[in-house]
């Protein structure tokens, strides 16, 4: 038993290690921009940037554009296959986990030749048709995760009766959405919009090869110039992507409680 | 009857090939109490979600105070509903809950209040207001379903199984208190259970349902007691049938085990030398030979089981075993399996089942 424990803290020491090493490292790094001495000079130049405040505000408003979007199309679509079509559950799940094997590149690539100034849906054609081609894109992206947690919440509900106790008492479909499924089904959706916000902020591809004014590039762009002032992008980018994981743990414990089974 | 409240019509619901109900038909009276009752897969539940509006019928129609309500999306027909499964709206409040229909009815929120006060004095929950449906019992909530279901006074309730998901104790308390609302305001109501006792209960009519089908529709006293066919009777409690021959058709003999007994009258349309089977209900049966009994049978104890108040003894009688109750005693020791022992009842509790 006790040898057990043994290799069990050895195995998980080791984990740690690999983890957190290179991360302290980054950490350590990014302070030493003064010489013989530890400061955060690389976060200052970094944060008053006025690029760095420009690319990550115009990433934010895309991420929470994406949000939107995302749970437009995922929260009714994953709704209604549970509820009346849920022999096309394996075909959405396929569907839905094709960004994770079609690169990114891929479909920036098929946008470009879909949509440039000459098509009949020229996104390309202006600023705010490509920042909305963007956002689509990003949606198209964060497609896997926001599909599973939104239907994982469903799972957790009889959706069905739920959906029959609304109606019967009078309301129309999108009473049921909004003031049944949606609220039961809340902070499924937060975990998927705080992926998806992780996503959006370091994404490269898209942003870069439709020109747009992102976080990613500006990220790729201060890595390929820079000393310290990459380590310490990477330190911020880090805590604000463990931050979002950490609001969908605290949200979480503020869950509906489901009270559907039977004392 | 008087003019019918609601209407069923000829209903018959198919899946792809399978037809769960056929040509189902029944009358429902202003403030009745009716219960579906039927082993699973019957279709009641499914005639019960025709009415509801989450299904609609292949063929036939389901009228409603008049109204022709067949091809109406539920939140179109004014029917209050309660689940098995409860159903309560997780993220709400008690209060929240039973105001839901009222809200979605447009009503002012002091008006909502008044009603769902009202409410939670009719179930007798008044302190439960505030709470969620995690914080209370089975029972509790099933409570606030019934409430829910109600408050916006609709024109029919129907109740899905609603006892199933609870402990016998509250089963039987919660059933008493549904029937009891019911009759106070007076709704008309279709309650879908498998269990017999629960419909015998507090049902004004039973529809007892089998492959689809009415079997038969009557009250509680009647389904018990006259049976229309086989399954009904063997369905509603419990039931002795004994295979027996037609002697003499015209004094109406019948051989049971070449012993004979007598059903004058009963013998309805049978002939000299047609089978027949049988059916004599437990109460009906005593052991021995009792005034007032004009049938008897001979046969051995093969099983007895002291139940405390009751003995349940199973009597072999030829190739068959009859099973009736005797009140225990406690200066009469019980009968002793293997002793010889007679039988007797009333020809005129004996059914004849077609």
């Amino acid at each position: 038993m006790k040898t057990g424990r043994f290799w069990a803290w050895v195995v998980f020491i080791l984990g740690a290690a690999y983890f957190f090493i290179p991360l302290i490292a980054t950490a350590e790094f990014s302070m030493r921009m003064r010489r013989g001495a530890y400061s955060f000079d690389a976060y200052q130049i970094v944060l008053g940037d006025a690029r760095f405040q420009a690319t990550f505000m115009y990433s934010v408003v895309a991420a929470i554009f994406t949000i939107i979007l995302g749970v437009l199309v995922v929260v009714p679509a994953a709704y209604w296959i549970r509820l009346r079509l849920p022999q096309l559950r394996p075909i959405v799940e396929f569907i839905t986990l094709l960004p994770l094997v079609i690169p990114a590149i891929v479909i920036v690539f098929g946008y470009i030749r879909m949509y440039g100034s000459n098509s009949p849906l020229p996104f390309l054609a202006n600023d705010t048709a490509t920042n909305a081609l963007l956002v689509i894109g990003y949606a198209t992206l964060s497609l896997p995760y926001m599909y599973r947690a939104v239907d994982t919440g469903l799972r957790t509900i009889d959706v069905r009766t739920l959906t029959e106790a609304a109606q019967i008492l009078g309301a129309g479909w999108s009473t049921i959405i909004t003031r049944v499924i949606l609220p039961n089904v809340l902070i499924a959706v937060l975990s998927g919009a705080f992926l998806t916000f992780a996503i959006v902020i370091g994404e490269f591809t898209m942003a870069s090869l439709l020109n747009r004014p992102a976080f990613g590039p500006y990220l790729q762009n201060i890595g390929a110039n820079r000393a310290y002032e990459p380590a310490a992008l990477a330190i911020i980018a880090f805590a604000i992507t463990w931050g979002c994981m950490s609001l969908i743990q605290i949200l979480s414990r503020f869950a509906p409680k489901s009270a559907n089974r039977p004392n | 009857m008087a003019e019918p409240f609601l209407s069923i019509q000829h209903v018959r619901k198919s899946f792809g090939a399978t037809t769960v109900v056929e040509d189902f038909n029944l009358d429902v009276a202003p403030g009745e109490f009716v219960s579906f009752l039927g082993p699973s897969g019957c279709g009641k539940t499914t005639v019960l979600r025709m009415v509801a509006g989450f299904e609609e019928p292949s063929a036939g129609k389901i009228v409603v105070g008049g109204k022709d309500i067949t091809r109406l999306k539920p939140n179109q027909r004014n029917v209050g509903m309660v689940f098995q499964a409860y159903a309560l709206f997780p993220n709400l409040t008690v209060a929240q809950n039973i105001g839901f229909g009222l809200k979605v009815a447009g009503m002012s929120k002091p008006a909502i209040d008044s009603r769902v006060a009202e409410m939670l004095d009719i179930i007798k929950l008044p302190q439960m207001a505030d709470r969620y449906p995690y914080q209370l019992s089975g029972g509790q909530q099933q409570r606030i379903a019934l409430a829910r279901a109600i408050a916006p006074k609709p024109k029919l309730l129907l109740l899905d199984e609603p006892l199933s998901a609870l402990d016998a104790k509250v089963r039987v308390s919660l059933r008493e208190e549904i029937r009891s609302i019911q009759k106070k305001l007076g709704i008309t109501t279709i309650f879908v259970t498998h269990d017999q006792e629960e419909a015998l209960s507090i049902s004004d009519r039973i529809a007892v349902m089998y492959g689809g089908r009415a079997e038969q529709v009557g009250t509680p006293f009647e389904i018990y007691n006259r049976p229309a066919t086989k399954f009904v009777a063997n369905f509603v409690g419990t039931l002795n049938v004994l295979e027996g021959k037609v002697t003499d058709a015209a004094s109406g003999k019948v051989q049971v085990n070449s012993q004979e007994v007598s059903l004058k009258g009963k013998l309805n349309g049978s002939k000299s030398g047609d089978t027949l089977s049988l059916a004599l209900r437990p109460e009906a049966i005593s052991l021995g030979r009792q005034p007032g009994h004009d049938a008897s049978l001979s046969g051995e104890i093969a099983e007895v089981h002291f139940l405390g108040s009751v003995i349940r003894v199973r009597v072999g009688i030829g190739g068959n075993t009859v099973s009736l109750d005797t009140f225990n005693n406690s200066t009469t020791p019980p009968p002793v399996v293997g002793d010889k022992a007679d039988i007797s009842f009333s020809s005129g509790d004996m059914l004849v089942l077609h």
